[in-house]
């Protein structure tokens, strides 16, 4: 074992694999990103480090709305300005951030943090449905928008929370789904287009 | 001859998996290919033209270019949306579960054509259909056939006599059922009782008539679902996931979780 060959040396190998296990970063990626950093000058590595982990030692979920905060409740869950009567169900913290950029939405929201997703074993014991429920149980809550994505998984976790949500008494209601800004007719495919027909509007 | 660089094909989506930012690799079952696996590029954007045409479920048409890993899907075209099955919960979860089956059962490069057109028709049908656990086992025990792995239900695997008209034994081991003189040489097994045996022969002889007339105990029908989850899993070395959600469909349909206020009685 004494004149092993190494591809590479050790260190560069184990930031290599971290890189490669993020999201979306294949073994390429990675590659690139460890040998931009070891080229780099030593504050932007540091400052790479810190920021890192002050995600993980600054950060937390809001213990109400569970979407990520500084301070718990978040900013959202104590703005006495927002109406406290609906709640709009997410999937992840950056829609929540898509959603306030429209200024549309005054409510709170509820982030899921993802969906629910039964070939990858995926239920809704993994997703924060425990956490909405408990913040319906005092009856100050009368609407809940469901704003997950409008593709499979969304679809089936909007039904999913529907069906547990509809006997509780409160009003259920969905974001309304139809034919993307700057979008073809001619190009919409059979699903988006008969949901835009049933969402038709009067001008 | 090279293969051509752009090619055309049918297929059922089966699953996506995002890739990058706004990409998706799709598994799709196709009649020629068998599974094929491609990368949607900018199929998570509200404005591609793929999106809508490529969610699991779909029987869509597609143009496939050759990539350098995978191939790429640069057109695709609803052929039918099974919308039905979109709009309800238990049976998209039905959908889901054979797709899950059907992926994990195949393999890439492999012609698929009679377990995609059984896909095909078990899905329109499940659109239609009122009768979906039956749909379910009519299609395992199919797939099973025509994957080689049809569970012998008729004679002892064990001594080749005739089983009797008992209580007899499954053997997903062996692949079939043991008489109980024989129940202790085969592996494992799991009883099963005679009625579930009849059941299990209609739905293999593909007795539609038969089959349609038959009104299944809650009991009867779970005895013949676990032997042939059982079955699977034995065959796969892995269980099949999304039974866990249609398990909690079914138990929740039962009896409502408790949610924030005492749930409504419903009739
Ligand atoms: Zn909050
Ligand atoms: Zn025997």
């Amino acid at each position: 074992m004494a004149a092993d060959y190494v591809p590479a040396p050790e260190p560069v190998a184990r930031l290599i694999e971290a890189f490669n296990r993020l999201p979306g970063i294949g073994p390429k990626t990675a590659a690139r990103l460890t040998y931009h950093i070891l080229r780099a000058p030593a504050e932007e590595a540091r400052a790479l480090t810190e920021a890192v982990l002050a995600v993980k030692e600054r950060l937390r979920y809001c213990s109400l709305c569970q979407n990520i905060t500084e301070h718990d409740p978040c900013r959202f869950c104590q703005d006495p300005q927002r109406d406290s009567s609906a709640i709009c169900v997410v999937e992840e913290p950056l829609d929540v951030l898509a959603l306030e950029r429209t200024r549309g939405f005054k409510g709170l929201y509820h982030v899921l943090h993802g969906v629910i997703d039964p070939m990858d074993g995926i239920g809704p014991d993994e997703l924060k449905i425990r956490e909405l429920l408990a913040r319906l149980r005092d009856g100050r809550v009368k609407e809940v928008v469901l704003a997950t994505n409008p593709n499979l998984e969304g679809e089936a976790t909007a039904m999913y929370l529907h069906k547990l949500l509809a006997p509780l008494g409160v009003k259920v209601t969905r974001l309304a789904r139809g034919l993307p800004a700057g979008g073809d007719v001619e190009y919409a495919d059979e699903v988006t287009l008969a949901r835009a027909l049933e969402g038709r509007r009067e001008m | 001859m090279p293969a051509p660089r752009v090619y055309k094909a049918e297929g059922i989506v089966l699953k996506g998996r995002e890739l990058g930012e706004a990409d998706r690799i799709v598994t799709l079952l196709t009649p020629q290919y068998g599974k094929l696996r491609a990368v949607a590029k900018g199929v998570r954007k509200p404005r591609s033209r793929l999106a809508g045409n490529l969610e699991p479920l779909t029987h869509v048409a597609v143009l496939v270019a050759h990539g350098q890993s995978l191939d790429i899907i640069s057109q695709a075209q609803t052929l039918e949306a099974f919308r039905p099955l979109r709009e309800d919960l238990w049976r998209l979860s039905c959908g889901l579960y054979l797709a899950e089956l059907v992926e994990r059962f195949t393999v890439e490069g492999a012609e698929g054509h009679p377990v995609y057109q059984l896909l095909l028709e078990t899905l329109t049908r499940l659109a239609l259909a009122t009768r979906e656990e039956l749909l379910l086992r009519s299609f395992e025990i199919e797939l099973l056939d025509h994957l080689g792995f049809r569970p012998e239900l008729g004679q002892c695997i064990a001594c080749r006599r005739a089983l009797e008209p008992v209580e007899n034994f499954f053997s997903p081991g062996g692949g079939g059922m043991a008489c109980p003189g024989c129940r202790y040489k085969v592996g494992l097994t799991r009883p099963v009782t005679v009625e579930a045996l009849k059941v299990l022969r209609l739905l293999q002889r593909r007795d539609a008539t038969t089959l349609a007339r038959l009104r299944l105990r809650r009991a009867l029908a779970a005895e013949v679902e676990l032997l042939l989850r059982e079955y699977i899993a034995y065959i796969l070395e892995h269980d099949v996931q999304s039974t866990v959600f249609l398990d909690r469909l079914r138990r929740e349909a039962a009896a409502p979780p408790a949610g924030g206020r005492p749930a409504a009685p419903t009739g």
